[in-house]
């Protein structure tokens, strides 16, 4: 068994070394004790137990910084968070690192002096657990209950939910006193109340239940199923069920709300890859199977940019929209006038073209970017979620692209209905020959209508860099849904696109959890096959000569 | 001469290859060693590293004259991501170009592909990949996790280490999640875990809305039990998913993910801000402090030509699978492949942790398990790794089919999957 000998020694020296600078832990401690404070001697123990390997040890160095209280100690807990904190390998120095430019910024944590910038491989990072992370948070909680903005007391209290024990909740009370904000008293009085319900006292224990009479937090509804399967005075029982069905009432009502918007969110996504279809398959009779790879161009439109300006994520998102727009839409009209004009009225080839156009699209992001999938940054104001309580939360970035898709189908509609550009749109899309007749250049006005169409799903692009990835293949994921989507509203008609798109999302999510993501997906599928049999025009189908003809 | 991550003893064996190299006069003509991974298609994102990896390592290895004697020539073919194309090139490897052994493959259906070609010509084939398990071939070495070097040991990762008690087995519905899970659902069950603390759900390969998926686990893990998810996600889609969680606010705290496809590689195309913390069970990381992972790292960096590349768990079992062939060809004196197979069972070579890998009579090879956590850089932090090194088992344990079935390929049993009831070999995979 000689293999398991590196292995063993290697085992045995890392325990040695330990050991030793154990060891040398009470001496450092009691050298600095003389001339310092307790605190120092927290904070410097908290130091070196932070740089060992074991996690074991690295929490009792949180535990010890914890402790200090010393302004420092929340910086290094703070950076030990955030991955900021390494060791350089040389001799051992704690520093302060910031990765995010070119060079390496290296800052000594103790004395706050700017280093030497070296490797990255010449660091070690002070690496950490999950464990130690809800450690390091509950530490910091304490810290921030104190904090001047109430958002953050509120986050702290909510914080120590989970993890409530005799000693946070006697701080907590502590704290109630001089709290002043409404919310954040709710909150440590709900604390309060969970921590009574394994009170001895029964009178103490009904107030806690009846006082948590409404609150949605999932530890309290915990704590009340526990103390339900738990207790045998009926009077306790009787209040328990009352307040738990109200809050399983409540939570349920939500459930509901949060799927709506579920499907809203995915009816959005739907309607923004199909928008722009409804204007070149729906006004123009175009079948462009290409329509996914401009939404693509219009998802590394954003990439693009944002490699231009990696300093201002948030507004190279806006700048990527209009730009998006011209670059999927020039494109367009690219496609429009190489290919596609000399195949009007024979759908067939139109069909095999673009899609062949597709792949060509497809390889030449691959040949320019690499097959490689690129990340695009996400904004922090769209990141994360809009809180509405602990049961329902909207996330940011799904509810932008919702704000946004109505506002790309209103200005789409507006161009539409009240310029001159979608007066002869409309005019040639009715009838050629009569707009021709009336002095509409139509080849132009077909350029312009593709390219608008193109314009879209590029734009379209922009909104789904933000929700998946920006790769070669993202254009093939949408483009069936795309057709789907406009085929059930009712081809050529904007307001069908809309309605069908935010229904078949609805109507997705509602079946999702009952039948699950590939079962959902085929259900919709065979209903809208369903619907097209007995109304084969779509939701609203167009009326007049045009759909005649 | 600068000696690059191979034990000392490894060396001196090739200074007296290169030695007697040097004095031979056949050194003209050369070994060949094919290269079949996609280098087109929609699997050339992870494949195209492994070759780059392998004509560094032959690279290396002419650099410290060769083996036998002979440079090597690597030939290099490109299957397009095209199953069957896999055996086509194959067969051409072997038959037009006479290659000695053959490295390759990545997904589980381009392996059973050129299988039937390995085993009609009697080729070599070291695959690089952690997978399903169930097969054992006399052709094949299987340098990457089998299920029992990877899922099992995470899964006990969760339940001893974190006290996890509720479950949700989330996967692509395609042909590794759905055994994967099979075994993992049979052990959990066999572990005292109620059906009901279990919850599998299977959804499209790319898909992207995970909003009601997200929503649901996190209703599943706020009932008070301890909660984790076990993701057989496959590449892509992961993107999306990870970022759900973060919006929704699902923490690795909470609920922590432990991913079995997700690696340095993939993650360097994603920002990781909202994944730290969650965790992927593989046998090697980039981060692992070893004087030889560091080499291999500065070596690769340097053959590449940039600092921002990473290195992964499939590019060291190359590294491994390409040692061991090189040691069963000295310890063989011949590149024949049966002699070959004859030899390369028990050769230990180092592993890029530190420790070493042996291959075992059933063509897997031992390898330490290793958890760890995804960091703001896109590394991983080690937090758990066995106490030894764990023998790859071609057929598990856990499942009713296979649980009989051993393969040893050692004589007299020579066999891939020997049933210990019965006493019969039942001739598949031969």
């Amino acid at each position: 068994m000689h293999r398991v000998f590196p292995l063993l020694v290697s085992r045995l020296t890392m325990g040695l070394a330990i050991l030793l600078t154990l060891a040398c832990v009470p001496v450092v401690g009691m050298t600095e004790a003389t001339a310092a404070s307790a605190t120092e001697a927290d904070l410097q123990t908290g130091l070196i137990l932070l740089k060992q390997k074991r996690f074991a040890q690295k929490a009792e160095g949180v535990d010890a910084l914890a402790n200090s209280g010393d302004t420092l100690a929340r910086s290094l807990l703070e950076a030990l968070l955030n991955g900021r904190l390494f060791e350089r390998k040389s001799d051992g120095l704690l520093v302060f690192v910031d990765t995010r430019g070119a060079e390496l910024r290296i800052e000594d944590v103790l004395t706050g002096e700017m280093l030497e910038p070296i490797k990255k491989r010449q660091l070690r990072k002070i690496g950490i657990n999950n464990a130690l992370r809800t450690r390091i948070r509950a530490a910091l909680a304490t810290f921030d209950l104190s904090d001047p903005d109430p958002a953050v007391r509120l986050v702290a209290v909510n914080q120590m939910l989970d993890t409530l024990d005799p000693e946070t909740t006697e701080r907590l009370r502590g704290y109630l006193a001089s709290e002043s904000d409404p919310t954040v008293r709710d909150a440590m009085i709900s604390a309060i109340h969970l921590a009574n319900l394994s009170a001895d006292d029964p009178a103490l224990r009904l107030a806690a239940v009846e006082g948590l009479s409404g609150n949605l937090q999932p530890a309290v509804r915990n704590g009340l199923v526990a103390l339900q399967s738990s207790s045998d005075d009926p009077e306790l029982g009787a209040a328990v069920n009352e307040v738990l069905n109200g809050i399983d009432l409540r939570i349920q009502l939500y459930g509901l709300a949060e799927t709506v918007f579920f499907g809203l969110s995915l009816g959005s996504v739907l309607v923004l890859a199909a928008i722009g279809l409804a204007i070149t398959f729906g006004v123009m009779g175009v079948i462009n199977m290409a329509h996914g790879e401009l939404i693509m161009l219009g998802a590394y439109t954003t990439y693009v940019i944002q490699q231009l300006m990696p300093n201002a994520v948030g507004l190279s998102v806006l700048i990527s929209i209009p730009a998006a727009f011209l670059v999927a839409g020039l494109v367009g009209i690219l496609i429009e006038r190489g290919v596609i004009r000399f195949l009007y009225g024979r759908p067939l080839e139109t069909l095999l073209a673009t899609f062949g156009i597709s792949l060509i699209l497809q390889q030449a992001v691959r040949s320019i970017f690499s097959p490689l999938n690129r990340s695009v940054a996400t904004p922090d104001w769209m990141s994360g979620s809009l809180e509405i309580n602990s049961v329902l939360s909207l996330t940011l970035n799904r509810l932008y692209i919702l704000l946004f898709c109505f506002l790309v189908f209103s200005a789409l509609y507006l161009i539409l209905k009240r310029t001159s550009l979608g007066l002869q749109v409309r005019a040639v899309s009715q009838n050629r020959a009569m707009a021709r007749a009336m002095g509409v250049r139509s080849a132009r006005v077909d350029a312009l209508t593709f390219g608008l169409g193109s314009g879209i799903a590029g734009v379209a692009g922009v909104a789904l860099s933000q929700l998946t990835n920006v790769g070669p293949n993202l254009g093939q994921a949408y483009i069936i849904d795309s057709f789907m989507v406009v085929v059930f509203g009712g081809v050529g008609n904007l307001w069908g696109t809309l309605v069908a798109g935010l229904s078949l999302g609805v109507a997705n999510k509602f079946l999702e959890p009952w039948a699950g993501a590939v079962l959902a997906k085929i259900l919709v599928l065979v209903f809208i096959i369903l619907f097209i049999q007995k109304r084969p025009r779509g939701l609203f189908p167009q009326k007049g000569r045009a759909a005649e003809g | 001469m600068k000696r690059s991550f191979s034990s000392t003893a490894a060396a001196a064996c090739l200074s007296i290859a290169a030695l007697s190299g040097s004095l031979t006069a056949a050194a003209q003509d050369t070994i060949k060693v094919g290269v079949l991974h996609s280098l087109s298609g929609t699997m050339a994102i992870s494949e195209t590293t492994l070759k780059d990896t392998m004509l560094m390592l032959i690279d290396e290895q002419n650099k410290k004259g060769g083996l036998l004697g002979k440079q090597l020539e690597a030939v290099v073919v490109d299957p397009a991501s095209d199953w069957p194309l896999f055996a086509e090139k194959a067969r051409d490897l072997l038959e037009k170009d006479k290659v000695a052994a053959v490295f390759g493959c990545w997904t589980s259906v381009s392996r059973k592909s050129v299988l039937p070609v390995f085993e009609e010509l009697n080729g070599l084939l070291f695959y690089p990949v952690q997978y399903e398990g169930e097969e054992s071939s006399k052709n094949v070495f299987y340098t990457g996790a089998a299920p029992n070097q990877q899922a099992v040991p995470a899964v006990d990762y969760l339940m001893n280490d974190i006290g996890v008690e509720r479950w949700v087995l989330a996967g692509t519905d395609y042909v590794y999640p759905r055994t994967t899970n099979k075994i993992l659902e049979a052990y959990l069950k066999a572990k005292g875990v109620a059906e009901e603390d279990i919850m599998i759900n299977y959804t499209p390969f790319g898909h992207s809305d995970w909003q009601s998926i997200v929503a649901d686990i996190k209703k599943f893990g706020s009932e008070g039990k301890k909660t984790a998810v076990v993701s057989t996600i496959n590449g892509d889609a992961n993107v999306p998913f990870y970022k759900e969680l973060g919006n929704q606010g699902v923490s690795a705290e909470d609920i922590p993910v432990v991913a079995f496809s997700v690696g340095e590689e993939e993650l360097s195309g994603l920002d990781t801000g909202p994944l730290v913390g969650h965790l992927a069970a593989w046998n090697y990381f980039m981060s692992v402090d070893s004087e030889i992972n560091d080499e291999f790292i500065t070596a690769w960096q340097g053959y590449i030509g940039s600092e921002d590349r990473v290195t992964n768990d499939p590019m060291e079992a190359h590294f491994i699978g390409f040692n061991m062939w090189v040691k069963a060809v000295e310890k063989a004196g011949t590149t024949d492949p049966t002699a070959v197979q004859d030899a390369i069972i028990g050769v230990s070579v180092p592993n890029l942790t530190g420790g070493w890998a042996t291959m075992m009579p059933n063509h897997h090879i031992t390898k330490p398990v290793l958890i760890g956590e995804i960091q703001a850089d896109g590394q991983f932090e080690t937090v758990w790794e066995t106490p030894g090194l764990v023998v790859g088992d071609a057929w598990s344990d856990y499942l009713d089919g296979s649980k009989d079935l051993m393969a040893d390929w050692m004589m007299p049993l020579s066999c891939g999957n020997y049933n210990v009831k019965t006493g019969k070999c039942s001739g598949q995979n031969m």
